[in-house]
């Protein structure tokens, strides 16, 4: 088993004839994930590597069946285009865009609350299933199929260091989802976190966040109330300094909010195995499960 | 984007938020000049820096008269200005802004900032203004009034008098307080802010609403649609080499510590900055080169980690997934021919084409100490230095 995406899965992808469109759709289709349609308004009727390219969402899912889209289009269309796969029926909209401006995805946010379907991202790797469907840009090759570890993160890169520690220690994963950097994004670690826990093979939960926000400490409190499975956290940037922006938007200690320290307390509070140095995560992922 | 509050009072003034009269100068003579044309004394004269607490560091000061203007100018253009929000360092005072004096009746809060969690711009406000506006909120949060805007609705007229009546503004001063609010609220939308803040907001003696205050932050990400906005960055307020960094869509942020740091990914970076600390060193700053940085990218990440004198070790640390490992290897090896590496490197890398990144830094005869792991990395940096 996993959560959200599987062999079923039947993958669209919005800027498919870009160069990092292109790149990342061979890669996907290279793993094994089902890509039926590509999207790049005004190159409707051609082809990329035999995948038919139509010029609207709404064109591809009533030719194709799409049920999940993959967003690669530059920032200043992301919103639109987060927003064409919703309004077009799309049930799982994974956006690697990084840059959307904030504003974009307030609303964003408020239109996605009518409509029935998951946004993950902006500004994130995307999820895979390992073994079965890959949507996103992580490198494939790290990952090991059949579980027992559900793997949920706010970064890019540094979840494919845990991912890679988590092979290494012979333990599988179910799935994993970054859910990107942004302020303001679509799902939520909560919204993961439950799906893990309503899946029999999710059997362990690696949590990854990094500073700002208190995205981290709500999810603690939740595992704490509703997660029966044990999880391991690690937190970035508990070395950053205040008033700094690390890179994504929504990595920044403002005032005594969003410290690294506050999320680390509030986990071991919660119960969480937390690990405190990067490099040791495979280890304590491999005892506590 | 930070800007000055003279340019967030100019942007104030576009939008028909009330503000004093007031311009900013750069020496002496400009500022007694600007002075005698506000129309009578006292005036204030304060510091132009991008930090906050201006005040209580001696950057703001009343002006009796002309001469005084000009004294006050000589004390605080060109000193090192210290806030809690420069750091010890300071910031050197390159430019004042002039502006009237008011007769203060009362001094509010008042601020917009995007709320993450519900996804609205939430309005901020509270009688208790003038003070540190995070004490009142943890001391007595019961004192700040929160409106969450629906960002596609707008702000309604209720809203307007939650906050006014929250507030409670006197009468007299009723309807300028909400056409001001509503006004900053489209200031705020229309121009991407990130935060708008006015501490104090004031209500004169004679009940006109004022912003003495004004600070605007500006969604970086935003600027593609905000041409006119551009002008406003300040280079001066900025460090340089991250200024240099930015040239090349590095995000680079300069620390104190003396092991430099290159690293592919935000989360990554700050976990590597993490693991030098615990190995014992400390990190000289935070290097992103991103997921898709080229072989150019990583050459000047790497130059400009070496322009800083305080680093006396390098860490590089590649996750290869859209950036290849063997693309990163030319990058380090055509920065080590132009610069020149006489401190010592060491290179942990894993993922895409690793095995082809490897075999470049083996063949390039530069002399860099490889690690199997990140624990090795760091054990291995922190012994370097």
């Amino acid at each position: 088993m996993s959560i959200f995406v599987n062999k079923e899965t039947k993958l669209l992808v919005q800027g498919i004839t870009g160069r990092e469109g292109q790149f990342h759709t061979r890669q996907c289709v290279e793993y094994g994930t089902n890509v039926v349609a590509g999207v790049t308004p005004g190159k409707g009727g051609q082809d990329m590597d035999g995948i038919p390219v139509f010029n609207t969402v709404r064109n591809a899912v009533e030719a194709t069946g799409a049920n999940a889209s993959l967003i690669f289009v530059p920032p200043p269309f992301g919103a639109d285009a987060i927003m064409e796969a919703a309004d077009a029926g799309v049930d799982m909209i994974v956006a690697i865009t990084e840059g959307i401006p904030v504003m974009d995805m307030l609303k964003v946010k408020h239109f996605l609350a009518t409509k029935k379907c998951r946004l993950i991202g902006p500004n994130c790797p995307g999820i895979i299933t390992p073994g079965e469907c890959k949507i996103g840009i992580m490198p494939g090759k790290i990952h090991m199929a059949g579980g027992p570890v559900g793997v949920v993160s706010r970064s890019g890169t540094l979840t494919y260091e845990v991912v890679d520690q988590l092979t290494k220690q012979g333990l599988g994963q179910t799935t994993c989802i970054g859910i990107g950097g942004d302020p303001v994004n679509g799902t939520n670690f909560i919204d993961v976190l439950e799906a893990f826990e309503k899946d029999p093979d999710t059997r362990g939960i690696v949590m990854v966040g990094e500073i700002g926000g208190n995205a981290e400490e709500k999810a603690a409190e939740y595992i704490k109330a509703h997660v029966t499975k044990p999880v391991v956290g690690f937190i970035a940037g508990l070395t950053a300094p205040p008033g700094r922006r690390m890179g994504h938007a929504g990595a920044i200690i403002s005032g005594s909010s969003g410290t690294g320290q506050a999320k680390v307390e509030a986990m071991k509070a919660n119960g969480i195995h937390v690990c405190e140095n990067l490099g040791e995560i495979g280890e304590i992922s491999k005892k506590v499960f | 984007m930070k800007v000055h509050e003279y340019q967030a009072k100019e942007i104030f003034r576009k939008y028909g938020v009330p503000v004093p009269e007031g311009k900013v100068a750069f020496s002496r003579d400009e500022a007694q000049g600007i002075a005698d044309g506000l129309g009578g004394y006292p005036v204030v004269v304060k510091a132009q820096i991008h930090a906050g607490g201006r005040g209580k560091g001696g950057g703001v000061k009343l002006a009796a008269s002309n001469d005084e203007v000009g004294t006050l100018t000589d004390e605080i253009l060109g000193m090192n200005l210290v806030t809690h929000q420069t750091g010890p360092e300071g910031k050197e005072v390159k430019k004042i802004l002039v502006e009237a004096g008011q007769k203060i009746a009362s001094e509010l809060y008042l601020s917009l900032l995007v709320d993450r969690e519900s996804a609205c711009i939430v309005i901020m406000a509270s009688r208790e203004g003038g003070m540190d506006i995070e004490a009142v909120a943890s001391k007595t949060p019961e004192k700040i009034i929160k409106v969450y805007v629906d960002p596609l609705c707008g702000i309604q007229g209720y809203q307007l008098r939650d906050v006014a009546f929250g507030l409670d503004i006197p009468s007299k001063a009723m309807k300028q307080f909400s056409a001001m609010l509503k006004q900053l609220y489209t200031l705020f939308v229309e121009n991407d802010c990130s935060l708008v803040e006015i501490n104090p907001l004031i209500i004169t003696e004679d009940d006109q609403v004022l912003a003495l205050d004004a600070k605007v932050d500006i969604d970086s990400n935003a600027m593609f649609r905000h041409k006119d906005l551009l002008s406003l960055r300040d280079l001066d307020e900025e460090d340089p080499q991250e200024v240099e960094a930015s040239k090349f869509n590095l995000n680079y942020i300069n620390l104190d510590g003396n092991v430099g740091n290159i690293v592919n990914g935000a989360g990554l970076a700050m976990a590597t900055m993490d693991i030098i600390k615990n190995a014992g060193a400390e990190p000289a700053n935070f290097m992103d080169v991103g997921g898709g940085a080229t072989a150019e990218m990583v050459e000047n990440a790497l130059r400009i980690i070496l322009m800083d004198q305080k680093v006396k070790a390098v860490l590089i640390n590649i996750f290869g997934g859209i950036l290849r490992c063997d693309v990163f290897a030319e990058g380090v090896v055509q920065a080590a021919k132009k610069t020149g590496i006489n401190i010592p490197v060491v290179v942990r890398m894993e993922g895409t084409n690793v095995e082809e990144g490897k075999r470049i830094l083996a063949e390039s005869g530069l002399n860099l100490t490889s690690a199997v792991d990140l624990k090795d990395a760091a054990a291995k940096v922190a012994a370097a230095v």
